[in-house]
């Protein structure tokens, strides 16, 4: 680790008072990729603000039906919340799913998001749910514009992720083929049945989450394992790496898009 | 009987300190005005070295020195050694690159030792070591294993076509006959999958120079402290041996990684004299145990076995090519012949066996042994191709095994490669694993298996393994540099508490527990009297160390031999308190007995007389100490059968090991608990290597697993719960304990009983690591899968 200065701001104008000042600075939530990130001297801060102490950005309420989730709110808190397990059982069970008991015990939602891994599982549950991301610069952004790239998202240098409001889908679930080392997605697939329609959204198939527009064409016309069947995925665009090919990420969409069908009911 | 002696499932001393947080590892060590040591290490699997500018890093807050490879050929010091010393089919000896301290004129692997910042903090230690300036001009690495023969590059340049030797064992001519006449071959070709040790702790050192005294002290990470004093003092020339205390406290495992001297450790001692004295430490980060601790296996091999119209072994043809990495490491030159070939009878009879082992260079991180160390390669090639044999033949993979088994009727053996079995009784341990597992019920589990979805198999495999490698003139004709010999004294004190001094050596494996059982069943005192002492140079007797199961077989021994001369002594001096002849005192649980009366004397009240003279015979020396070293006549040879069940998911190819039965002949058991601890270990690391772990480097030597995101470490929900059985034993005749060794057969016998049960379930044979990707691939090009789909 570099020496950096440290702040632990209590309030978010604070923390985004911090940030605008100081191009140098980032933001730590739960560290559980950022920590890594500084030990290895892979990133040189001059400050890090550590949004831990802000009460405003922690916590599960409900909000129009759906639920609106701050954004240092801890995987665990979401995976034991009976809130989230009665109106979106399938986000409890996708937190559930993430990393081990210790890194659901420190990261975090917004962690998450704003990191966008290519193989991180929330993604695909704000993309699948259409969900929105509010931020300390009162933007809402639609899931669908929110990541951008791989590691990009559509935050600005100073923005902070303040919450993530997830409406109520009438159906949904998320299959996950974890890979055995990091247990991150190599393929992951959150479908949904909501008012605007049928959502599919694959992370960890490419370099950034997106929307199985086949999928979703399909699924639309017939909610079965038959029509998901007669769809071909284009492993064109998807990863290939030391821990699976293109073609075999293709063929996992449609293994856990039939498994996440069976589970959404 | 004694309580807690042998044959008590007594739990581990050592465990209350290890569980909360009290054990004493290395980094626990913190010396006053101690340095702090961090490696610059290569970015470039090959690369020449042009110029290194030290200016600019010696000029960085709190640096105390910067070192390289140029500072270690002026202070004159040696390089690191291979202590075995292997001869090609030629007669002509292993070619040896040098392998110095720090590197010079070249890097051969990506993470080589370049130079070393010693500084006041570690934060400054680390800046500085960034700053070094080193230019390199790449070189064309020899990445990978099949292309080093002929390769345009050479790792050293005095070692043509990377070609470190190329040996053989076996009589050629007999085997190419068997083959001639056989009535069916069955060939395979294999990779034996290369492995990073991943022990708990990372090694770590804290180098002392103590100008007073001009003597050096050296605590570290090691499995044989007395073998780093030896080669340090001898070899590498930093400190003569009687200067120099090698101390290895508390050792957070290992599974051979810590048997090897390593340049790091070295560097550290002789940086404290270069600093003036100042202690210097050094602890590898993660990242630096991936890219330097030695690594395991890694073979290709092409395995061809001759039967018979019945399916009998008629011979064994295997050729074998290893992975040595960039430089030799203390043993390497021994896990893929010695250690390797001689065990391929396996537990068969087949009576003509022919191996030859070429052995590279590649530009990669050197690589040693591993837990089992050149016989879970054995046994793996073995296993299955005797699977595979039984498929081609039609038999039932059990009835093929039983069918060639050496019978137990048939010991001492002698196979055909070199080594004597002494005892075994293959048959038991294969009919209690079948019967465990129920192998008859096994086409009801897979039917109730497929209505699931599911494809289920099961597989045999039938380990054989050397441990205790000995004896020192046998393995010092083979070319082995040191003896095999083991140490032990105990000591008792006034008070008749005993202290066991050993010199081997634990790195997890409970020999406190197991060594006090030990002492408390031979002296008969209580088991919480005895204390073991081991890891100090200072404080035990030269020993070898830990490794190759060889703790209990060899060092166990010697500590029974210098309790016999305890019990010696003590009969003297029990006759002359008991006014009886030394010929009519009888031993037994703590007490010299007069025989045939109720006259006796209890061995603390002997051991007082002792330190006390006042009545005593005359001319014997007072005291209660003795001291025995060991030399077997011969390995021991643990062996069992492993049987695993598995459950493949054919829409994904994830492999769910659903049952898995381990029945092992160890011998006669010390502490039942332990050696089953220590199966359990294993098995899980056999079944990291079949599933999950492997290492890959890409095409330029870069090590693409260098963290746990991506080499796949097993955990506890990749395993289930273990059957196992260490009852079957054929009690050993080369220890009098009758004991055999256990640390390594889990990993020795699991891989081939893991790879077997998926070919089982889909109907081909999948390289290690068997992850889904490669089954799901497997399933789509067999028919078997294809037909249940
Ligand atoms: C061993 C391990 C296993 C894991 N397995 C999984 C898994 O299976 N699935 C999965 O999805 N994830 C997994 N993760 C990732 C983990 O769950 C976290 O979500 C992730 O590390 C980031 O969240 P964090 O709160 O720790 O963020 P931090 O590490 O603190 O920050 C990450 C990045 O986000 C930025 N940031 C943080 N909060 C905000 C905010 N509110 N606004 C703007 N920017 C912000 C930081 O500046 C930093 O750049 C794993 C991590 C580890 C270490």
């Amino acid at each position: 680790m570099y020496a950096f200065d440290y702040h632990r701001p209590a309030s978010l104008a604070e923390a985004a008072q911090l940030l605008a000042g100081n191009p140098e600075a980032k933001l730590l939530a739960g560290g559980q990729t950022y920590i890594p990130t500084l030990k290895q001297r892979l990133a040189k801060p001059a400050a890090v603000i550590d949004l831990g102490r802000i009460a405003e950005l922690r916590g599960i309420r409900e909000e129009a039906g759906g639920l609106t989730i701050g954004a240092t709110t801890r995987h665990a808190e979401v995976a034991g919340s009976p809130l989230v397990e009665r109106v979106i059982p399938a986000l409890a069970a996708l937190a559930e799913g993430i990393g081990d008991p210790q890194v659901r015990n420190c990261g975090t939602l917004g962690g998450s998001i704003a990191n966008n891994d290519p193989a991180a599982d929330y993604p695909a549950a704000v993309v699948g749910l259409g969900a929105t991301v509010r931020t300390s610069k009162g933007r809402s952004i639609a899931g669908d514009d929110f990541f951008t790239g791989m590691f990009e998202t559509a935050l600005e240098p100073d923005e902070i992720v303040t919450a993530v409001h997830f409406p109520k889908p009438e159906k949904a679930a998320y299959a996950k083929f974890p890979n055995p080392a990091s247990r991150y997605a190599i393929v992951g697939v959150f479908l949904a049945k909501t008012a605007g329609g049928v959502r599919v959204a694959v992370t960890g198939a490419a370099p950034c989450v997106f929307r199985a527009t086949a999928l979703e064409q399909a699924l639309a016309q017939s909610w079965s394992a038959a029509a998901i069947d007669g769809v071909t995925i284009d492993a064109s665009n998807l990863n290939s790496d030391i821990h699976a090919q293109a073609d075999y990420r293709a063929h996992l969409i449609k293994v856990m898009a039939k498994r996440a069908l069976a589970a959404a009911g | 009987m004694v309580e807690k002696g042998i044959g008590a499932r007594v739990p581990r001393k050592e465990d209350l300190r290890f569980i909360t947080g009290r054990g004493r590892y290395t980094d626990d060590i913190n010396q006053p005005g101690q340095a702090y040591a961090v490696f610059v290490r290569s970015p470039h699997a090959h690369a020449r070295i042009k110029r290194i500018d030290k200016a600019p890093a010696l000029a960085m807050p709190g640096v105390l020195a910067v070192l390289d490879g140029d500072d270690v050929k002026a202070d004159g010091l040696g390089n690191l050694i291979c202590g075995w010393l292997v001869k090609s089919k030629d007669g002509s000896p292993m070619k040896m690159g040098k392998h110095p301290l720090l590197a010079q004129e070249k890097v051969r692997y990506v993470g080589d030792r370049v130079a070393v910042v010693v500084a006041e903090t570690p934060a400054q230690a680390k800046d500085a070591a960034e700053s070094l300036v080193v230019e390199y001009e790449e070189l064309e690495p020899v990445a990978e294993l099949d292309r080093a023969h002929g390769a345009a590059a050479l790792v050293h340049e005095e070692v043509a076509n990377n070609l470190c030797y190329d040996w053989e064992l076996g009589d050629k001519a007999a085997v190419e006959a068997a083959f001639a006449k056989a009535h069916h071959v069955t060939k395979m070709e294999l990779v034996n999958n290369r492995l990073v040790p991943n022990a708990m702790e990372p090694r770590a050192a804290i180098g002392h120079w103590d100008p007073g005294q001009d003597a050096y002290t050296l605590w570290l990470t090691s499995q044989n402290p007395h073998v780093h004093r030896l080669v340090i003092s001898a070899f590498i020339g930093i400190a003569p041996e009687h200067k120099l205390r090698v101390v290895a406290p508390d050792v957070g495992g290992g599974f051979g990684s810590k048997i090897f001297i390593y340049g790091e450790e070295c560097v550290v001692l002789w940086a404290s004299k270069k600093i003036g004295g100042r202690p210097v430490k050094w602890v590898a980060e993660r990242s630096e145990s991936f890219l330097t601790d030695a690594h395991g296996r890694d073979h290709v091999t092409t395995a061809e076995l001759a039967l018979d119209q019945e399916g009998n072994f008629l011979a064994l043809r295997v050729n074998t090519k290893a992975n040595l990495g960039a430089y030799m490491s203390t043993f390497s030159s021994c896990i893929p012949t010695y250690l390797y070939a001689t065990l391929l009878a396996g537990q068969y009879k087949t009576p003509a066996i022919y191996c030859d082992v070429q052995a590279y260079y590649t530009n990669t991180v050197p690589v040693d042994a591993y837990r089992g160390a050149g016989r879970p390669e054995a046994s793996f090639l073995i296993e299955t191709l005797v699977d595979q044999a039984a498929i081609e033949m039609g038999m039932d993979p059990a009835e093929i095994r039983r069918k060639n088994f050496i019978p137990k009727t048939a010991f001492p053996y002698q196979t055909p490669v070199a080594l004597v079995y002494d005892t075994g009784d293959y048959e038991a341990c294969l009919d209690e694993a079948l019967k465990l597992v129920d192998y008859a019920g096994f086409p009801a589990r897979r039917a109730e298996s497929e209505r699931r979805g599911k494809l289920r198999g099961i597989g045999i495999s039938c380990y054989i393994e050397a441990c205790g490698i000995a004896p020192s003139a046998v393995v010092g004709s083979l070319g082995a540099g040191v003896g095999l010999w083991e140490s032990a004294k105990v000591r008792f004190t006034h008070t008749g508490k005993v202290q066991v001094l050993t010199g081997t050596h634990t790195h997890g494996q409970g020999h406190e527990t197991t060594f006090s059982q030990l002492v408390a069943e031979k002296l008969g005192v209580p088991y919480e009297d005895v204390e073991v002492i081991h890891g100090d140079t200072e404080k035990t007797p030269v020993g070898m160390g830990t490794y190759g199961s060889r703790s209990l077989a060899v060092g166990g021994e010697a500590i029974v031999k210098a309790c016999d001369k305890i019990i010696a002594k003590g009969k003297k001096i029990a006759a002359h308190l008991l006014e009886a002849s030394e010929a009519d005192i009888e031993f037994k649980d703590g007490k010299f007995t007069v025989a045939g009366t109720d006259k006796s004397k209890t061995i603390g009240e002997v051991v007082f007389a002792a330190y006390v003279p006042h009545n005593y015979p005359a001319g014997l020396e007072p005291g209660m100490e003795e001291g025995a070293f060991f030399d077997p006549p011969n390995f021991t040879f643990p062996a069992g059968t492993y049987v695993c069940e598995v459950e493949v998911d054919p829409q994904t190819g994830k492999v769910d090991i659903v049952k898995f039965v381990a029945v092992d002949d160890f011998g006669n058991v010390v502490n039942p608990m332990i050696v089953e601890g220590q199966v359990h270990g294993g098995l899980v690391q056999g079944i990291g290597q079949a599933l999950l772990e492997g290492v890959r480097y890409d095409e330029s030597g870069q090590l693409l697993t260098g963290s746990y995101m991506d080499y796949c470490m097993p955990r506890a929900d990749d395993v289930p719960s273990f059957e196992v059985v260490t009852s079957r034993g054929t009690a050993c005749t080369s220890n009098s304990l009758g004991v055999k060794g256990c640390g390594e057969a889990g990993a020795i016998g699991a891989p081939a009983a893991v790879i077997n049960a998926i070919r089982n379930a889909i109907g081909v044979r999948v390289e290690m690591p068997a992850t889904p990707e490669r089954v799901w691939r497997a399933i789509q090009s067999s028919p078997l899968a294809k037909a249940a789909e």
